[in-house]
């Protein structure tokens, strides 16, 4: 059934492709600058230095204030965090209305293109595509439970890993989802983690449609606890109840179980524990990295200007996502793994797991931030500004007299 | 959903903002954007929470205190106008500016409204004067636990002998002033708004 609708699909694909180029000839001329100020990475110590006339003393000056001051100011002006939970602001417009935030009215030809692009979008791709997300998705939980009727075995695994991989494809196409793998020789391997940064809930399909992974997650109703039950069925998922998330020790003794089991896939795991816009990655939560084994880190950059991958959880339910997702032009991207890591001698989890962000950040093109994805929702915490506090007494009086004041 | 946040900020409004500011028609646009996007409420207004809200903000020694100048006396929302004003002291000094009209009044960004921005910094309870008390806070606001309140105490007396002229023990506006008259204020205090 679905095999005359897969080259038919391609070929949608290459079109999209072929059109855009098109496209982007005529929209280069609404270039829109997306940075309001410049900032310049001083460090707090070498700005009051600069800022003190002359004098060599560690004394108070009264213009050290406008040190802070300024960082202030620019910071509510634009701040590397509060924009990193909201979709991307694109250069050029892309004829989709929810990236349109700046751009007036500009002419009627573009207004024109944009009605254009509606009709192709809604009346042609969407019922398309959410006619293979359903095939996709009946097929996962059918296939998955006649798999688990199986005994445990080689032909079991096998089954499971054909099935996975060909429901998860028929999802990718659902999606228009064109995909560059890159360096697949570092694919991860069983007994060890994957680790990816986390952009929507479709990095999930992204990867499984490549490599077999077990899944981890939270154990939810509705359609997609069926989906679950049926999965773990045909291989065993971690899936953990809403009471089990809580207990830390618990969570690291099932993902240390299931690594050290060498027949069992590898988990598939996003540190940073929210959804981050594609810009930057946040800090990685150091649970994952404690574990002891091998790390797989994968990078995935979607392009935007096809279609903004982003899940604004705060805005946007799942299904208002899921059409959006299916409503645009294609999800572009690019995945890139990199060769496994492991735990250095004298290096802790969160060192490590630094160092497996910046590892990803570099290679996917992507902001490296040390600020936690939990901002999303939560307040920073109260030593990071004691830290800022510390850092000007050294300054105010020296690090030497400093030393005797300290409290620790 | 993206925003038509730009169709909400008239024309008229835009053009009485440059008068005032001096920002371009692009600038006022995307800081229109920007405080759009902070403002949580989407009532037009910022509250001291959607500061707050602002990571790097919070965690600036002096982050109240700078949240605190953009709301006028006693009040607890901030309008896009409002927000403008305050940031137009933030504007770098362009030299072409230097010999404009004389008649329109002294531009918000200039030296002197610099320098009255940050002795309002200090002058929490807006009597033009800075006291011994007022400075004390602010340090300890800067330092946290770090240093004893004896040191911080000789710091503030040291501070104050140094700048007051006229022996009232507090320090005016200008003697703030004459004790900052090397400083490159214009520098220190600007902020590069790309156009």
């Amino acid at each position: 059934m679905e095999s005359y609708l897969f080259p038919f699909d391609s070929l949608i694909c290459m079109l999209l492709g072929i059109s855009f180029t098109v496209w982007f000839t005529l929209l280069l001329h609404l270039y829109k600058p997306y940075r309001i100020i410049a900032k310049e990475p001083v460090s707090l110590e070498q700005e009051i230095q600069d800022m003190r006339r002359g004098g060599a003393e560690p004394e108070f000056d009264m213009s050290d204030i406008f040190y802070f001051c300024r960082r202030g100011v620019e910071s509510i002006v634009d701040d590397e965090v509060t924009k990193r939970f909201t979709a991307e602001e694109l250069e050029s417009w892309n004829l989709l209305t929810r990236s349109n935030y700046n751009f007036h009215h500009i002419s009627t030809r573009l207004t024109a293109l944009w009605g254009v692009g509606v009709l192709i979008r809604y009346g042609f791709l969407l019922p398309l595509r959410v006619t293979l997300a359903f095939t996709g998705v009946g097929l996962l939980v059918v296939l998955t439970s006649i798999v688990g009727l199986f005994p445990n075995g080689r032909m079991k695994n096998y089954l499971s890993d054909k099935v996975h991989l060909m429901c998860y494809r028929i999802c990718v196409r659902a999606l228009t989802a064109i995909i560059t793998y890159h360096d697949s020789e570092n694919k991860p391997k069983n007994g060890g983690i994957c680790v990816a940064n986390h952009t929507s809930p479709i990095d999930v399909i992204i990867l499984a449609s490549d490599g077999c992974y077990a899944m981890v997650g939270q154990v939810h109703g509705g359609l997609m606890g069926v989906i679950q039950r049926a999965m773990v069925k045909a291989c065993p998922h971690i899936w953990f109840e809403r009471s089990e998330v809580k207990d830390r020790h618990l969570v690291a003794k099932r993902l240390s179980d299931h690594v050290a089991d060498k027949s069992k896939l590898p988990i598939l795991i996003f540190p940073e524990g929210t959804c981050i816009n594609n810009t930057s990655v946040m800090m990685f939560k150091k649970g994952s990295f404690e574990i002891g084994c091998t790390v797989y880190p994968v990078a995935i950059k979607y392009d935007p200007r096809f279609g903004d991958a982003f899940w604004n959880s705060s805005k946007f339910g799942m299904v208002n996502y899921l059409l959006h997702m299916m409503s645009s032009w294609a999800i572009v991207c690019s995945v890139w793994y990199l060769p496994p890591m492991s735990r250095m001698e004298g290096e802790d989890a969160v060192q490590f797991a630094n160092r497996v962000k910046a590892a990803i950040a570099r290679k996917g093109g992507l902001a490296d931030l040390l600020w936690d994805g939990g901002l999303k929702r939560g307040k920073v915490k109260e030593v990071f500004k004691e830290e800022q506090q510390k850092l000007y007494s050294k300054v105010l009086v020296g690090s030497t007299s400093f030393q005797s004041t300290n409290q620790d | 959903m993206g925003s038509r946040a730009s169709s909400l900020l008239r024309e008229e409004d835009i053009e009485e903002i440059k008068k005032q500011t001096g920002f371009s028609h692009s600038q006022i646009t995307r800081l229109y954007s920007r405080f759009h996007s902070l403002d949580k409420g989407e009532n037009g207004a910022l509250s001291r929470e959607d500061f707050q809200r602002i990571p790097e903000l919070a965690i600036n020694p002096l982050g109240d205190r700078i949240i605190n100048a953009f709301f006028p006396e006693g009040e607890d929302q901030v309008n896009f106008r409002g927000f403008m004003r305050t940031l137009a002291h933030f504007r770098p000094v362009e030299d072409n500016e230097k010999n404009k009209d004389p008649t329109s009044g002294e531009p918000l960004n200039s030296r002197t409204n610099k320098l009255f921005f940050a002795f309002r910094l200090y002058d929490l309870d807006r009597d033009d004067k800075i006291s011994r008390d007022e400075l004390l806070q602010v340090l300890r606001m800067m330092v946290g636990v770090n240093i004893s309140d004896e040191q911080l105490g000789s710091i503030a007396d040291r501070t104050i002998q140094e700048a007051d002229t006229n022996g009232d023990m507090c320090i005016s506006f200008s003697e703030f002033t004459k004790v900052l008259e090397k400083v490159d204020v214009e520098q220190k205090m600007s902020i590069r708004f790309l156009h």
